[in-house]
């Protein structure tokens, strides 16, 4: 079978890409209600680390089986 | 009362969660093919996947929610429930205790106490633990859907039915197997989804070092104010949290608790076995980032005038759960929001998956095996697992409907694990240990040890005695009465099974072999250069738990 850390990546990879795409959309777009500390954008910078680790764990076991 | 509201892009997030656990449950139904696969995952998982799973067991959202508040409430001293309270207790599972389980191809906890003892210590252990789980797991889904309802506005029958079945659908399919996979995908959820909260609440205070100057100056200590319980926050002794905390409690959970031994269990080899504890500490070491900084964080944002945030109140009580859930909506656009919920959501159910993994074969080889069908093949038992399975969601649903009638039930929580894993830690350690310890004296000790710990709750729970004459000193908080009756109900239960044991039968020792110190040989590991030894990873936990300790000092 894969290997959990394939599904962490499937699933990281996944989050990722939707947090930054929301998070560049909040950077276009200004929500209309603002939370404390929008202005450095967490969304941002906090998806791209989650795509990041994501593509890491992916990438790493995408040929990996276990037994 | 302010609610969390979710985007699209949060419930995208959340259909995702959704969809993952419930597709890795059907995956995994093809490899879930012997009663080995389903209970113990195969007995196939490396030292990491066990150790993360391992730890994961125990990070529930309860508790994620519970020691926040109670970071808000007691400060720093909640740490110790991470450092002091589970470090030496998890090394020495693994350096020690993990060679007689491991060795001895047991399924369960209870299992050794049949081979070590007899069957009515077994049986004993065995219906206690299966009790205290459905209660724990009952309560875990009322929590959740209390949290769920509070924050999020959703229906409370939905909540509970909606993630049961879930849960259901997938440890019937593939058992632990898919317990230990949603396991980890939790653990990454809870760091990425929760981890963020006490970044940006730094960003805001301006540090760790504002943190530890704003707070009062009790708050900020670990050990410097325990010489005397009226100048710390949780109203303790060092004593209490030495006795209590770190060696009854921690050691009775750590070391006896089947839901987080059996991911251990789960291991490939010894070496992975004993490698799964000592891995899971250092994570562990590091969950106080969130719970404890955010909470300092919380309590820092309420005292300050201006600042928009105070905790949640219930009927005029503070309601210090309120503090985390409190910080996402501070904090977290859409999107994140989806993220931390999910987070929540994944603790809570992952927590009810590992309660009802562990359940199923407790029920399957402690109860059903042992009392109703002693000769059940390995394909009947995997079919009772399953239904075991289903018994034990729709029990656990029954106890949160009860909890929600009694929502006092919530403060039995703590008191539970004192009443069943405090005097069993004493069973064991006894047990594996000293040769001579009878099985009589470990039934009556430990019926001794779990009557006597019921009996301090309930005598003060209903005022028969004053808490200080169980504390010992003169003010005492809820939290450091739970410590001290977990002290005393393991000190009965100790003193109980050696004294009967002196005058009751011994079991011959080579029907001990393998099970006890001293009769089990000791060349049980490969040889393998020290650096890849427990040994070496377990010393570097202890001078890592050395140097917080000294810091927070």
């Amino acid at each position: 079978m894969k290997p959990i850390w394939y599904f962490v990546g499937l699933f990281l990879t996944a989050v990722g890409v939707i947090v930054l795409a929301s998070g560049m959309y909040d950077l276009v777009v200004p929500p209309a209600e603002k939370t404390v500390l929008s202005e450095i954008h967490p969304g941002v910078w906090w998806g791209a680390v989650i795509l990041v680790s994501g593509l890491i764990f992916y990438f790493a076991n995408r040929k990996k089986t276990v037994e | 009362m302010a609610t969390f509201s979710l985007s699209v892009v949060d419930w995208l997030i959340l259909a995702i969660y959704f969809g993952f656990i419930l597709g890795l449950g059907y995956y995994l139904k093809k490899f879930t093919k012997s009663h080995e696969d389903y209970f113990l995952a195969g007995r196939k998982n490396s030292a990491w996947v066990a150790g993360i799973a391992f730890l994961s067991a125990n990070l529930g959202a309860l508790e994620l929610l519970g020691m926040t508040g109670n970071t808000f409430k007691y400060g720093m001293y909640v740490a110790h429930f991470y450092w002091i309270g589970a470090i030496p207790a998890m090394l020495f599972l693994g350096l020690y205790m993990m060679p007689f389980y491991y060795s001895s191809k047991i399924h369960s906890v209870p299992g050794y106490l049949k081979l070590r003892f007899d069957e009515r210590t077994r049986v004993l252990n065995g219906i206690a633990f299966g009790v205290m789980t459905l209660l724990v797991s009952g309560i875990n889904l009322y929590a959740m859907a209390l949290v769920l309802r509070t924050f999020l506005g959703w229906d409370w029958n939905v909540s509970m039915w909606v993630s049961a079945a879930t849960v259901a659908f997938y440890v019937t399919l593939s058992g632990l197997l898919s317990a230990i996979f949603t396991e980890i995908i939790q653990f990454f959820l809870i760091w990425f989804g929760l981890f963020l909260v006490t970044i940006l609440g730094l960003v805001e205070v301006g540090g760790v070092g504002q943190v530890l100057a704003n707070i009062p100056a009790s708050f900020g200590t670990l050990w410097s104010t325990s010489g005397d319980a009226s100048r710390n926050g949780m109203e303790i002794t060092w004593a209490g949290i030495v006795l209590g905390l770190g060696f009854v409690l921690s050691f009775g959970y750590w070391t006896t608790d089947f839901l987080v031994v059996q991911r251990a269990f789960s291991a490939r080899n010894l070496r992975a076995a004993r490698m799964t504890p000592i891995i899971a500490s250092f994570p562990k070491m590091a969950v106080p980032a969130i719970v404890v900084l955010t909470g300092l964080i919380a309590l820092i944002l309420a005292k300050t005038p201006g600042s928009g945030f105070a905790l949640m109140r219930d009927g005029g009580q503070v309601n210090y759960d309120s503090t985390l859930p409190l910080l996402i909506m501070r904090y977290y656009p859409h999107g994140l929001v989806g993220l931390g919920v999910s987070a929540l959501l994944a603790g809570f159910m992952a927590g009810q998956a590992g309660n009802i993994s562990a359940f199923n074969t407790v029920w399957t080889y402690d109860v059903y095996r042992a009392i109703i069908n002693k000769k059940a093949g390995d394909d009947h038992l995997m079919w009772v697992g399953r239904i075991a399975t289903v018994v034990g969601v729709v029990l656990s649903v029954v106890t949160a409907y009860w909890a929600k009638g009694f929502p006092s039930i919530m403060d039995y929580m703590q008191a539970i694990f004192s009443w069943v894993n405090a005097p069993l830690f004493a069973t064991m350690l006894l047990g594996m240990f000293v040769v001579w310890i009878t099985p009589a004296g470990a039934f009556w000790g430990l019926l001794a040890g779990m009557v006597t710990s019921v009996t301090m709750f309930l005598a003060v729970k209903f005022q028969w005695i004053d808490p200080a004459q169980i504390t010992l000193s003169s003010t005492a908080s809820d939290m450091a009465v739970n410590f001290w009756r977990a002290w005393w109900a393991w000190l009965v239960c100790f003193v109980m099974t050696i004294v009967i044991s002196l005058f009751t039968k011994k079991k011959p020792k080579e029907e001990l072999v393998g099970l006890v110190k001293g009769l089990t040989q000791e060349t049980l590991l490969e040889p393998v250069p020290f650096v890849k030894k427990p040994e070496f990873y377990a010393i570097i936990s202890v001078i890592v738990l050395v140097i917080l300790n000294v810091y927070f000092w």
